[in-house]
C-alpha cells in the first residue's frame, strides 16, 4: 500500500534476484520449446551444486548461512552457468562449474558484492579451457528427446559426432573460412548465401533466435522494474551491430551480418543478464558505456579471429579486469565541485 | 605499416610477456600494490626493454656474430641491460625523487627482470632484424605495463574487500593472477591476418 510518490519499497537482494530468475523464464522457455527439457536437468543440477556450494564456504567462514542462501545470489550465478554452457555437457561439468564459481571465484574473494570476476563467466572460461571437446558439442533444434539427453546428461557414452555439431557461430566462420580460399566451391559467396543450410534459421541459428528472443523480452522487464539501466545492455548491443556493419559493410564474403551476431550465442543473455553483473561490472554511467562497448569489442574480435565458440565470456572477463580503471577515470563529479 | 600494428598488438595482447610467457613476474606481484606505482613501473620497464632490444641487438649483430663470441651473449646482454637500468634509475633520481621513493628496490632489480632479458635472448632466437627487434621490445613492454596497471587497479579494490583471512594478501593476488591469465587466454589462436 504505497500510496505517496516520495515512499519507496526498498529493494532487498532477494528481491532483486527473484525479479531476475523471473526474467530469465522467457528464454528458458523458447530454450525448452526448441531444445528440449534437457536445459531443465542442467539448471537443477547447477541450482544444486551452487547451494551446497554456498552453504559450505558460509559454515567455513562462519557466516549465516540461511540469511545468505536465501539472498537467491546463488541461484542466479547456477542459472546463467546453465544457460550458458552447452546443454549437452556430462552433468559433472555443470556441478563442477557451479562449485569453481561460487566457492572460488565468488567467495574467496568476501562473498556477494565483493568478486572482481563474475562468478559465471570464468567458470565458462575455466571449463572451456579444461574441455574444449565436451564444451563445444551444441545440438540443433528439436533434434533429441528427452530421454537421449537425460542419457548424455548422466554422463552416458557419447557418440556425439552424428548427433551434435558447432554452433551456429562456429559453423558460419567455418564456412566463411573454407569460401575464403579460391579451390573452394563457395569461394566468394556471401554470409547470408552460406546461411542457406539447415542449421539455420531466419535470422541466427535455428532455434537460438527465438531464444535470444526471450532474453530481450526478460532485459526489457529488467529495464521497467529499474534493476538495470539501459547504458550497459543499450551500449552493448549498439556497437556490436555497428562494429558488425562496419565489418560486414566492407567485406560481405568475410564477416557475418550483424543482426546474425545479435541474435547468435550470448549476445542478449550477456547483455541484460551477464555483464549488467552490479558487482563485477562498471558502475558510473560513463562507464557503462565504456565498459560495454568494450565488451561488444572484444566480443567480435574472438568470435570472428578467435579460436572460441563464443567471445562473450572472455569479454566480460577482460573488461571485468578493466573495471577499477574505467571506474576511477570515470567518476562524476561531486555535485556542487566543478567537473575537471 | 598494418604488419607492425598487427606485430604490437600480437606482442603486448596475445604473446602478453606476463600472462603468456609467464616472464617478469617479480616486479608484477611486488609493484602491483598502487595504481601509481605500477605506471610508473611499467613506464620505466618500458624504456629499460625498448632500448635493451636496441642495444643487445647491435651487440649481438656487430660484435658477437662476426667475432663468433656467441657464448658471451647472455654475460654480454646482462652488462649492456644492467647499463640501461643505471642510466633509468640516474634519470628517475633527478626528474622524479618520490617516484624513486615508491619504486625502491625494484627499479635496479629491473636489471634482473627476465622480461628484459628473455626478449633480447627471444629477438636473437627469432632472428629478429633492426626494426623488428625494436617493435617486439617496445611491444612487449607496452602489454607488461598494460596488466601491471590492471593488475594494480584490481588489487586497489582487493584491499578493502573482506577476503577470508586465510587467502587475504598474496595467495588471493596469485589466484587473481591466474585469473587474469585466464582472461586474456581469449586471445589465444586470435588470427588477425
Amino acid at each position: 500500500m504505497l500510496t505517496s510518490p516520495f515512499v519507496r519499497k526498498p529493494a532487498s537482494v532477494q528481491s532483486v534476484m527473484l525479479t531476475v530468475l523471473l526474467a530469465l523464464l522467457p528464454g528458458v522457455a523458447a530454450y525448452v520449446w526448441h531444445f528440449g527439457a534437457g536445459i531443465l536437468v542442467q539448471m537443477l543440477i547447477a541450482t544444486l551444486a551452487g547451494l551446497a556450494t554456498e552453504w559450505a564456504v558460509l559454515r567455513l567462514r562462519g557466516k549465516p548461512t540461511s540469511l545468505f542462501l536465501s539472498d537467491l545470489s546463488a541461484v542466479v550465478t547456477a542459472w546463467l552457468i546453465a544457460l550458458a554452457f552447452p546443454p549437452l555437457v556430462p552433468w559433472w561439468i555443470t556441478a563442477l562449474a557451479s562449485f569453481l564459481a561460487i566457492g572460488i571465484v565468488k567467495h574467496l574473494y568476501g562473498g556477494l558484492g565483493q568478486n572482481p570476476f563474475n562468478p559465471a563467466m570464468a567458470a565458462y572460461c575455466l571449463m572451456i579451457v579444461s574441455y574444449p571437446a565436451l564444451m563445444s558439442q551444441w545440438p540443433a533444434a528439436g533434434q533429441l528427446d528427452f530421454a537421449t539427453q537425460w542419457h548424455l546428461i548422466v554422463g552416458g557414452a557419447r557418440d556425439l559426432d552424428a548427433i551434435t555439431g558447432a554452433t551456429p557461430l562456429d559453423a558460419l566462420r567455418t564456412a566463411l573460412r573454407e569460401a575464403a580460399s579460391p579451390s573452394s566451391p563457395n569461394h566468394a559467396l556471401t554470409a547470408s548465401a552460406l546461411m542457406d543450410g539447415p542449421a539455420f534459421g531466419l535470422a541466427g541459428g535455428r532455434g537460438w533466435e527465438w531464444v535470444a528472443l526471450g532474453y530481450l523480452a526478460g532485459g526489457l522487464l529488467l529495464l521497467r522494474r529499474g534493476i538495470i539501466t539501459w547504458h550497459i545492455p543499450g551500449a552493448y548491443l549498439g556497437a556490436l551491430a555497428a562494429i558488425a556493419l562496419l565489418m560486414w559493410g566492407l567485406r560481405p564474403d568475410h564477416f557475418a551480418s550483424p543482426l546474425f551476431h545479435l541474435v547468435s550465442g550470448a549476445s542478449m543473455l550477456g547483455a541484460f543478464f551477464i555483464l549488467t553483473d552490479p558487482v563485477s561490472g562498471a558502475t558510473t554511467p560513463r562507464g557503462k558505456l565504456f565498459f560495454a562497448a568494450g565488451a561488444a569489442l572484444m566480443t567480435l574480435m574472438i568470435r570472428d579471429f578467435g579460436a572460441y565458440p563464443d567471445g562473450v565470456a572472455f569479454a566480460t572477463l577482460i573488461m571485468n579486469l578493466c573495471v577499477p580503471l574505467i571506474d576511477m577515470k570515470t567518476q562524476p563529479a561531486v555535485f556542487g565541485h566543478k567537473q575537471d | 605499416m598494418t604488419e607492425f600494428l598487427l606485430l604490437l598488438i600480437s606482442t603486448a595482447v596475445v604473446n602478453n610477456v606476463i600472462l603468456v610467457k609467464f616472464l617478469g613476474l617479480c616486479p608484477f606481484l611486488g609493484v602491483s600494490k598502487k595504481i601509481d606505482a605500477a605506471i610508473g613501473m611499467g613506464l620505466a620497464t618500458t624504456f629499460v626493454l625498448t632500448l635493451a632490444s636496441v642495444a643487445t641487438w647491435m651487440l649481438d649483430h656487430w660484435l658477437l656474430v662476426p667475432l663468433d663470441l656467441g657464448y658471451l651473449r647472455i654475460v654480454g646482454f646482462i652488462v649492456v641491460i644492467a647499463a640501461a637500468v643505471q642510466f633509468v634509475e640516474m634519470a628517475i633520481k633527478k626528474s622524479s625523487p618520490q617516484l624513486y621513493q615508491v619504486l625502491g628496490i625494484y627499479l635496479p632489480l629491473i636489471t634482473t627482470n627476465c622480461a628484459v632479458l628473455g626478449v633480447a635472448l627471444l629477438n636473437v632466437q627469432n632472428g629478429a632484424d633492426f626494426l623488428h627487434a625494436t617493435l617486439y621490445g617496445f611491444g612487449s613492454a607496452t602489454g607488461f605495463t598494460l596488466v601491471l596497471i590492471l593488475f594494480a587497479g584490481i588489487r586497489e579494490r582487493l584491499a578493502l574487500a573482506a577476503v577470508p583471512k586465510a587467502f587475504a594478501g598474496a595467495p588471493i593476488s596469485l589466484i587473481t593472477a591466474g585469473l587474469l591469465s585466464l582472461a586474456f587466454m581469449g586471445f589465444s589462436g586470435l588470427n588477425l591476418t
